[in-house]
């Protein structure tokens, strides 16, 4: 860190360097570019990986701050901020030429904060229409119905993005049209059966060629991180569940994990046992889920329904202990809210032979069959400095070669007690991406094969105090959900809610990439590319 | 006396009772009950179709199926009808008029002038072409003129594209189909599906002209299969990217069409199959024992006829039901690299077979019917 340290004076000798729990680095903000790539350069420990990007209103100021993180060991985290005052017309810097993820975060900071970045190709808003009165979280933000009537009439599509470039006579306002004038262009969604939610991509064909492809979303955004800021951490937990509801009980762990870690509440360990295993459980039905919803986009309506109905044993189990089915409602601050019913064990000690028997199953129906073998091997092809640079991790990283499982990097819960493979394919393609989450859900079975008998007596939850409040700080923590890395960032002033809340979605990283990736690709395995890389709306739509 | 139900017209001696009561009217007066019977098992069978298939898949899939309406839910393809004609027929703004109301007939009359030349059973036929093989071929290429107005007149992007697609699909397969029949009527040296079926007595064509036969039955089916449209071919509808295809904008009877023809030609594949290679209503006869093939004459010729049929369909919906669907590059690879070369070659083949005298019939003369 002395090295890291050193060489940011010497690049930027005004920069403000604290020392909290993860290094922070203040700068001004003509000079976080420069920054940012000396130290994507760094050649010991070079931080590609754009963890999070968070737009902030701190009251007076506007800022962005930057959590790096470094391919090569991402456990290895470094803060970057930057501020300006101009809250009329804030201009800052774009590093979407460094980490291509940060081109749609960009745009939802735009969205949500009016803050533009110089230099990004496309600033158009990213969740909501270019209309928009207001910028939602910024703490001025006048949320007055009239101002943002309910309009029924239909609204236009303009493929005309508005940028601001840095040349050589200064900053220079203009627009750029996304299409070519005479593209043929298809809408696929946002109502259709494929783009597994309500996903709008406008996409130019040439022929059944994917010429280029259009993001649009928001279609379902429901400003949870607005939301959050007036509600008690209690309150918010719920909100977690409906992010990414295949990794619902995963993404609550998270906000769990973070609140506990900053109010300093000891989680009793039997309560660590039933996370971790719900956790695995959870994963399970996630990637059958991605491997049934694969198998659907292409063409395979059989295989959809084998998922299905191994799915359903494990929803019946989350349905035994806590009620809920999708939305498991079960994580709370200091524990779990339900504890594990009296068959649960032998349950799950029956699932693990009968999965591992359906995955033999699987293999024999879909994954060697040889029109799926077509549709699936070459195609999407992802290298590992494009899933670095798109910030694509979860099983869609790990296809393309890069180690970026958290549950082998910073262990959580009991990941350290516990002995499992982290599946790392090189391929970067469909196929491997489909193999990977097969390949995870043994993996977890066999995690939870270890646990499943030792868990111990003791309390299930904490006592808390009825009003939790966080001491003043910020507070980062990343988590394995089944799509990728969720993230959850508080910033705490002291009171009974959070300052800012905002949520690192692993989804948004993967349909960031599927420009990238289906370009060139037939307009079916376009499907079958979004299949493989499993996204899920309401993750990005938060 | 049993033998007489394969042929119930005449068991019954109905065609006679009309020729002596309406006397110069009894021609066009059967002529128009054979039409009504026609439509008739065209609705019917298509009926039976669906139940069969929602069925089956059900079964495949570790489903039960239709089961609320009737016994087994046996009735529940007539509360489809039902629902299907009281559908309204939504009417798309910027479409062809014209040209969007006249696919859906296109598709329905294309399967139902080749149901004409169909042998149902010994008799039962409407229609006896010398060139049934032909008469057959051509009419069922008709089909896709619909397909390809429906995707054009929608004015929608994925009808298009879903149009494009079953044109290039359909041309391309209809040529090994059209070749997979022309390799039996080199091996049987007939047009005529009434004298395919009579060669065919002890010796059915896939084992007459046995490699040959084969392989061709094999194309036949795989390119049957795909004239379908039906996965692993659904390119067309593909609804995993085209919502639905060339028919996303229909409506009420209008889809019931394209939905009609889409079963019957399944039917119709699946029985030319059966009459061309498999011996058509012809029971299964083993030469020499007599008193066996007595008793197979005793179950009526149409039974033989479904019973075949049935089973082909069976297989159709196996493979429709595991298999993942093709990539339109990939299925014209299939037809233009594979299956038609192994085509041309086969015919060569059977050429040969037939010239040099090494069919199953010219081995063992006794096979020969």
């Amino acid at each position: 860190m002395e090295n890291i340290k050193k060489l940011i004076l010497n690049v930027v000798p005004g920069a403000v360097i604290e020392n909290k729990k993860i290094f922070t680095v203040t700068v001004e903000p003509n000079k976080l570019h420069l920054l940012a790539k000396t130290l994507r350069d760094y050649a010991a420990i070079p931080f590609d990986f754009l963890v999070k990007l968070i737009g902030m209103d701190s009251g007076g100021k506007l800022g962005v701050i930057y959590m790096l993180s470094s391919s090569t060991d991402v456990s290895k985290e470094i803060v970057l901020k930057t501020w300006t005052e101009d809250r009329e017309n804030p201009l800052l810097y774009s590093v979407t030429d460094l980490f291509e993820t940060a081109h749609f975060n960009e745009r939802e900071i735009y969205a949500l904060l009016g803050i533009r970045f110089i230099n990004n190709p496309d600033m158009r808003r990213f969740f909501l229409n270019a209309d928009w009165v207001g910028f939602p979280l910024r703490k001025d933000y006048d949320a007055n119905p009239e101002l943002n009537p309910l309009s029924l009439d239909s609204k236009e599509i303009v493929d005309i993005a508005p940028r601001i470039m840095e040349t050589e006579n200064g900053l220079v306002e203009e627009t750029v049209n996304i299409f070519e004038a005479d593209d043929y262009i298809i809408n696929i969604g946002p109502q259709h059966p494929s783009t597994h939610g309500v996903m709008h991509f406008r996409t130019a064909l040439d022929g059944e060629i994917v010429k280029k492809i259009d993001v649009h979303s928001g279609y379902i955004h429901r400003g949870i991180e607005k939301l959050s800021e007036n509600l008690t951490y209690p309150q918010i937990l719920h909100f977690t569940d409906r992010l990414d509801y295949l990794s619902a009980n995963i993404n609550r762990h998270g906000l769990c994990m973070c609140v506990e870690k900053a109010a300093e509440i000891e989680v009793p360990e039997r309560a660590q046992y039933i996370r971790t295993i719900m956790d695995e459980l959870n994963r399970i039905d996630s990637h059958l889920l991605a491997w049934s919803a694969m198998t659907n986009d292409l063409g395979a309506t059989t295989a959809f329904i084998y998922g299905m109905r191994e799915r359903e044993i494990i929803l019946q189990m989350f349905d035994k202990i806590c009620g809920g089915r999708l939305i498991i409602n079960h994580n709370v601050i200091g524990g779990v809210m339900f504890d594990i019913y009296y068959d649960f064990q032998k349950d799950v000690k029956a699932l693990i032979p009968y999965m591992r028997e359906k995955l033999v199953e699987y293999d024999r129906f879909f994954s060697h069959n040889v029109i799926a073998l077509g549709r699936m091997i070459g195609i999407g092809m992802m290298s590992k400095e494009d899933a670095i640079s798109y910030a694509v991790t979860g099983p869609a990283g790990r296809a393309s070669g890069w180690s970026c499982d958290l549950r082998k990097h910073q262990p959580y819960s009991l990941y350290d007690k516990v002995e499992f493979k982290e599946i790392i394919r090189n391929e970067g393609d469909a196929y491997a991406r489909y193999l990977n989450r097969l390949d995870e859900i043994e993996e977890s079975l066999h995690i939870i094969e270890q646990l499943i008998d030792n868990i111990p007596e003791g309390e299930i939850c904490t006592k808390t105090k009825a009003i939790i409040k966080l001491p003043e700080g910020e507070y980062f923590q990343r988590i394995e959900a089944t799509k990728g890395e969720f993230g959850v960032y508080i910033e705490s002033r002291g009171e009974k809610t959070p300052y800012r809340l905002k949520f690192r979605s692993p989804s948004m990283a993967l349909v960031s990439a599927m420009p990238l990736i289906c370009k060139g690709e037939k307009i079916s395995d376009f499907i079958g590319i979004g299949g493989s890389m499993d996204y899920v709306i309401p993750d990005i739509d938060r | 006396m049993l033998l007489e139900f394969s042929q119930p017209l005449e068991y019954t001696g109905l065609a006679n009772w009309f020729d002596t009561t309406l006397g110069s009217w009894s021609l066009p007066v059967k002529l128009i009950l054979v039409a009504v019977a026609l439509l008739a098992a065209y609705a019917i069978i298509a009926m039976i179709l669906i139940y069969v298939e929602r069925k089956i898949t059900a079964f495949f899939q570790a489903r039960i199926g239709p089961n609320r309406v009737g016994k087994y839910g046996i009735l529940q393809s007539v509360a489809d009808v039902i629902k299907i004609l009281l559908k309204e027929i939504i009417h798309i703004n910027n479409v062809d008029k014209f040209l969007f109301f006249a696919a859906p007939f296109f598709m329905v009359v294309a399967s139902m002038l080749t149901f004409g030349a169909i042998p149902f059973g010994k008799a039962l036929q409407a229609v006896d072409f010398n060139i049934g093989v032909l008469y057959v071929t051509a009419v069922s290429s008709l089909g896709i003129i619909g397909v390809l107005l429906a995707g054009w007149s929608s004015n929608n992007k994925y009808s298009m594209i879903g149009a494009m697609r079953s044109g290039a699909q359909f041309v391309s397969y209809e040529l090994s189909a059209g070749f997979a029949l022309m390799t039996i009527v080199v091996l049987t040296g007939t047009m005529s599906f009434s004298e395919m079926i009579a060669k065919q007595e002890f010796c059915w064509n896939i084992f007459n002209g046995h490699i040959s036969s084969i392989i061709a039955f094999v194309i036949y089916l795989i390119s049957g299969h795909a004239e379908t449209n039906r996965g692993p071919f659904d390119l067309p509808e593909a609804e995993s990217e085209l919502t639905a295809g060339y028919h996303t904008e229909y409506s009420g009877l209008q889809f019931g069409f394209f939905y009609l023809a889409e079963y019957l030609n399944m039917f119709i594949i699946a029985s030319i199959a059966t009459t061309v290679f498999l011996g058509g209503w012809m029971p299964i006869q083993i030469h020499g024992f007599d008193g066996f093939n007595q008793v197979m004459w005793y179950i009526p010729s149409y039974a033989w006829f479904f019973g075949k049929t049935g089973v082909l369909i069976f297989l159709s919906l196996w493979v429709r039901w595991s298999f993942p669907r093709l990539r339109i590059d990939q299925l014209l690879n299939l037809e233009w690299k594979y299956l038609l070369p192994i085509n041309l070659v086969n015919i060569l083949v059977m050429v040969i077979l037939v010239i040099a005298g090494l069919t199953l019939t010219d081995l063992f003369p006794i096979l020969a019917s």
